[in-house]
């Protein structure tokens, strides 16, 4: 009987002891906070939108071309691919890849720089929080999920705004005839490429200014003067 | 207040920043023991170390000497997880600038605390309109800190303060940025919920509003304690500030 209430009180005393937060309270106090800087998520989003975009166009470009080339309907077209930007498979040109590579890294800095900002602008919330009795990783799994949230949206805008050029854009060089021998279960594969591939740049982007932040002593929160 | 336990003993704290090459003595060696219950106040112009010995008590520094006791335990000892425990759990903090998180409501802002100590949505809720009640905020608890008042803001972050019934209140200047009257209320405020929690509530502050209902003064100069007043003997000095 004393073991039985000796128990019970050490698991109350735990469950007392224990500092949480709720995986889905963070996602939203996530969400609140990208929807209360709208403004500045935007700006974040929008260097993520415009690689991914160009990443999507690249890759949707080749799927056309190897398209194109399989068919046997594109005979004329043989000549302008051949000697055209989508002649040599884009994805294996080296000059392409390079710009690939470079657009993808502008990306990343200018996520770094953009959620640096936000998390000095944040020190005051992000003190705050650490007064209530927040951990450091609650505010690191905070920024993860900002990210991780802002990632897809970006990345589903990018993917989707680079694939749609890609395909006007040669439906209009090439005819809607083409739009019969591409490989859609290709184009799929690649936008799933590119969402994943915007989600891991907006995580990248954000890991250093996150830890950064939840590395901030809360003395901060007392220091801060309007 | 006899027999009341002793919630903060500080030990013979010093503090010394590094400032460049040259080292800066901020506190010289300070003894103090706040009794449970008890209203103090920490006065001393800017530069005195109040600040620092006030962010000592709240566990958000470390002296670089002596110690800090919160319920006789040691704060230096504590770790990371221990610490946020203790600000979680026993210690409310009520800003000057109010810091109520902007992209909450007011109600969001009061059970957030109670978010992290692990109270279920619904018994935060409840209790977070309670505070929100007590501090005369019942009807504006949807409203975001932007339409709130600097008054109402602060009275948010009382009722915040109070969310998991700390054992002290620490108030740094938390009518600095108000103006007299509705600092007057917040004074108040704090006051009555001394008196009916039986929190402690300790508060630097310049506010000479603040001395009428503090139990103990301590006045701090240079680094030292300069004098600890009693309200009885307070009202005498409190005759000699009218006068200046």
């Amino acid at each position: 009987m004393i073991s039985w209430n000796g128990k019970k009180e050490r698991r109350h005393l735990r469950s007392g002891r224990q500092v949480t937060l709720p995986f889905l309270k963070s996602v939203e106090i996530a969400v609140k906070s990208i929807r209360a800087r709208f403004f500045r998520s935007f700006i974040t989003l929008l260097s993520l939108v415009l690689a991914i975009s160009f990443y999507s166009y690249v890759s949707v470009n080749t799927i056309l071309s190897q398209g194109m080339r399989l068919s046997q309907d594109f005979p004329a077209v043989e000549q302008p691919v051949q000697e055209g930007d989508g002649g040599v498979d884009p994805a294996n040109d080296p000059k392409q890849r390079w710009i690939l590579f470079l657009s993808l890294l502008v990306c990343v800095v200018g996520i770094v720089n953009t959620q640096l900002m936000a998390v000095t602008e944040r020190f005051r919330e992000i003190g705050t929080m650490k007064c209530l009795g927040a951990l450091d990783r609650f505010i690191l799994r905070l920024f993860l999920i900002e990210a991780t949230i802002q990632g897809v949206i970006g990345a589903a805008a990018g993917a989707l705004l680079g694939t749609l050029v890609s395909l006007v854009w040669s439906v209009l060089r090439f005819g809607s005839h083409l739009l019969m021998v591409i490989s859609w279960s290709d184009i799929a594969l690649s936008l799933a490429w590119a969402m994943g591939l915007g989600c891991l740049l907006s995580v990248i982007g954000v890991l250093y200014p996150a830890l950064v932040a939840a590395r901030m002593q809360p003395v901060e929160a007392m220091r801060g003067r309007e | 207040m006899e027999g009341a336990s002793r919630i903060v003993r500080v030990v013979r704290v010093k503090k010394d920043f590094t400032m460049g090459r040259s080292v800066v003595r901020v506190l010289k060696g300070i003894d103090l023991s706040i009794l449970a219950g008890e209203y103090i106040s920490i006065m001393g112009p800017s530069g005195s170390g109040k600040s620092t010995l006030f962010n000592m008590i709240g566990g958000l520094d470390k002296p670089s000497s002596g110690a800090v006791f919160i319920d006789e335990v040691d704060i230096a000892q504590l770790d990371a997880y221990e610490l946020a425990w203790l600000r979680c759990r026993k210690i409310g903090y009520i800003f000057q600038t109010f810091n109520i998180i902007q992209v909450m409501t007011a109600l969001e802002n009061v059970t957030l605390p109670m978010v992290f100590a692990g109270v279920s949505p619904m018994d935060a809720t409840k209790k977070g309109m309670e505070l929100l009640d007590l501090v005369g905020l019942k009807e504006r608890f949807s409203h975001k800190p932007s339409e709130l008042s600097g008054g109402q803001q602060q009275r948010v972050a009382v009722a915040r303060a109070l969310a998991n019934d700390p054992a002290i209140i620490l108030a740094d200047e938390p009518t600095g940025n108000l103006d007299l009257t509705t600092g007057g209320e917040i004074i108040d405020l704090l006051k009555r919920l001394s008196l009916e929690k039986r929190v402690t509530v300790i508060s630097a502050t310049h506010d000479f509003k603040m001395l009428n209902v503090s139990d103990r003064v301590v006045w701090i100069e240079d680094g030292r304690i300069d004098k600890i007043e009693n309200r009885d003997e307070l009202s005498i000095s409190m005759g000699k500030i009218g006068d200046l």
